[in-house]
């Protein structure tokens, strides 16, 4: 019975548009997290005299801990844009999906 | 009736906990420090609340689900708290408090690899753990490949991570105590193992959420308290608190940039990579993803466990600055007076320390007993998530095959969770006097190398195949482990040889390629009838991953 419902929900168009929409969504942050933090490894251990400057004359804040505060925030500000539009937009369509697939059972 | 009995013995435990305590960096031997009654009775506070939980617990322990997942309806809110009690042990606390104090920037570093992990978990994996699983992990890897083969694979795998994490646990538990409570070794390891099997057993998954839940919010208030009453002396200015701490740190004004821990770029990269990756590997993080009700509420634990994360790492930023200047000043907390000597206790009591400068004995009681309860309520994760690696998937289903009743399983969930108690208590006093440093390391490196690669290529993979995940698997595992064993921390620390024979600390960055490519190759060799019906039901995995549908739900109460 569930091969036969999933058969149904795969063919259905909104399932694709789910998979490519969801999917490029995920990976496009996943790779912003990844290009940042791993740059910023690449960083640590090449150039490590650039982020021991200070932000400003006279500032004791240098750029390593600026720059570590802002993808700490930044990294977290980007779950929550994912959290948000996953449990809203893909949340209604998926059950869309199901429910089509449900219909077309009857 | 039987209920009470048990309780009352549990009680009986708890007179034996009052004699003892702690949580658990990784340092070497501890001095036995003057009984700290402070400490002691907050400790048996939050003994006796968890108690209470767990009595409650027991009553509505009754299904496996209930085991397992709480039933599955544990909200994403406490789901994140218990996520971020179960990231954050006291090796967070002390350790890496210790570590800004001594490295300043370095230490900050490592704590952004520790967090960067989170949002790729939620980005790759939370909701399709949540619509594929159940119980362990291995219910993704062996969904549509042969169950026994697939699930020995990842219950062996499993079981080496915790009882790797254990013993760094139960040994750090025992040091931690001694200076912490002024008790003895072997009593704090008792005490530890006791209670743990007593949550486990009787509360299951129930119980042990709440005690991470409650330990969680322990963690965060007592770190807070502290940091704040730390950072009011500096008047909340971190230019004056930076400009302190520089003038009088050896490292001057090299205390704000890169230093010399992450010098060299392998190691760097493979760090960030077990970190990372090892997160996502982890069978007792893994578990908690099976606790919500769907993948809205899983999706909703990340974001709320990597918020805690992320503060409670800043604050502990903060708290190791802060103990430069007033725990590195005062010849108080120096072995024999003299600033810039030996710490009293070691290294790793900064946190402590500092608690005690800035609040007296009543906060440095508080804290100690906080990192106490953060390591009972850690280790009780890791032996829920071994039991039910031994229970739900070698039991029920590698040797039952599924025909196992539910209280049988519940039955032999619950002796595993006994037995692993007393490996733990016996390993941790084994390894008293060993240095333990690559200890969690290990764990970390064999959950990057040999859980990750094949629970995320089963998701992702179409071509994956039985013959393919349990080359990846196991090539993973003995790699990760072979690359730790013959590196500088076994083969030189441990085992006394002259040289290592690997030159790199981190396993992660040789052995996960070992993993991924042998999946590959064994997967893409193997033509056989089988490995043609398991990459066609890919398909329908696919569409539940996605949508959920068929997803394990929750039961009703």
């Amino acid at each position: 019975m569930s091969s036969a419902m999933y058969e149904r929900m795969r063919a259905n168009p909104k399932f694709q548009e789910l998979v490519s929409k969801r999917g490029r969504f995920a990976w496009t942050l996943a790779f912003v997290v990844l290009t940042m933090f791993y740059g910023f490894v690449m960083v640590v251990a090449f150039n490590p005299a650039a982020l021991g400057q200070p932000v400003a004359e006279g500032s004791m804040l240098t750029v390593g801990v600026a720059v570590e505060l802002f993808m700490f925030i930044f990294f977290w500000t980007l779950t929550g844009l994912y959290v948000k539009r996953a449990n809203s937009e893909f949340d209604a369509l998926t059950q869309e999906i199901v429910k089509e697939a449900w219909k077309e059972n009857k | 009736m039987r209920r009470i009995a048990q309780l009352v013995s549990a009680l009986g435990l708890f007179a034996v906990a009052v004699v003892a305590f702690a949580g658990g960096p990784l340092e070497g031997v501890t001095e036995k420090q003057a009984t700290n009654w402070h400490a002691i009775i907050m400790f048996c506070l939050f003994v006796s609340m968890t108690m209470g939980i767990t009595y409650w617990a027991a009553s509505r322990t009754k299904s496996t689900a209930d085991f397992y997942t709480a039933g599955g309806g544990i909200t994403g809110f406490q789901n994140g708290l218990a996520i971020a009690g179960d990231y954050m042990s006291a090796a967070t606390l002390l350790g890496l408090t210790a570590m800004v104090y001594s490295k300043g920037y370095d230490g900050y570093i490592y704590m952004l690899a520790f967090f960067a992990g989170w949002p790729i978990i939620l980005f790759l994996m939370a909701e399709r753990l949540r619509n594929l699983g159940k119980f362990t992990f291995s219910d993704i890897t062996a969904y549509r490949l042969d169950q026994g083969k697939v699930r020995t694979m990842a219950a062996i795998s499993s079981l080496v991570v915790v009882c790797f994490y254990l013993i760094a646990q139960m040994v750090g538990a025992g040091q931690l105590i001694k200076l912490l409570f002024g008790l003895d070794y072997n009593i704090a390891i008792f005490a530890v193992g006791i209670l743990m099997m007593v949550y486990v057993t009787f509360g299951g998954m129930v119980a042990t959420t709440w005690v991470q839940i409650i330990k969680a919010c322990m963690l965060l208030f007592g770190g807070t308290l502290v940091m704040f009453l730390a950072f009011s002396q500096f008047g909340f200015s971190f230019q004056t608190l930076l400009e302190k701490a520089t003038a009088v740190h050896k490292l001057g004004p090299k205390l704000m940039s890169p230093g010399s821990l992450l010098a060299d770029p392998v190691t760097a990269i493979s760090l960030g990579l077990g970190l990372m990756f090892g997160t996502a590997g982890l069978p007792h993080i893994l578990m908690r993803f099976f606790t919500v009700t769907d993948a809205k509420e899983a999706r909703k634990s990340v974001l709320y466990a990597s918020g805690f994360v992320a503060y409670f790492f800043n604050v502990i930023f903060l708290m190791g600055l802060c103990g430069i200047i007033i725990v590195g000043q005062n010849p108080e907390f120096f072995e024999d007076g003299t600033v810039g000597g030996k710490l009293v206790g070691g290294g790793n009591m900064v946190a402590m320390h500092l608690a005690k400068a800035v609040g007296g004995d009543m906060l440095l009681g508080f804290l100690a007993a906080v990192a106490f309860a953060t390591i009972l309520a850690v280790v009780s994760g890791l032996a829920l998530a071994g039991a039910s690696a031994i229970s739900h998937d070698l039991y029920a289903r590698v040797i039952k095959k599924g025909t196992a009743s539910e209280a049988s399983e519940i039955r032999v969930s619950r002796i595993a969770t006994i037995c692993l108690g007393f490996v733990a208590i016996i390993l941790g006093i084994l390894f008293e006097k060993q240095n333990i440093a690559f200890m969690v390391g290990l764990a970390f490196g064999v959950a990057a190398a040999a859980n990750f690669p094949v629970l995320i290529l089963s998701m992702y993979w179409k071509g994956l195949t039985t013959r393919g995940a349990l080359f990846g698997g196991y090539g993973g595992l003995v790699s990760a482990v072979l690359f730790v064993v013959f590196s500088k921390s076994v083969w030189v620390d441990v085992l006394h040889n002259a040289a290592p024979l690997f030159p790199y600390t981190q396993p992660a960055l040789f052995a996960m390629p070992i993993a991924f490519l042998l999946a590959y190759i064994f997967s893409k060799s193997d033509s056989s009838v089988r490995a043609g019906k398991e990459i066609e039901a890919f398909e329908d995995q696919y569409v539940r991953a996605q949508t959920g549908y068929g997803a394990a739900t929750a039961s009703n109460h």
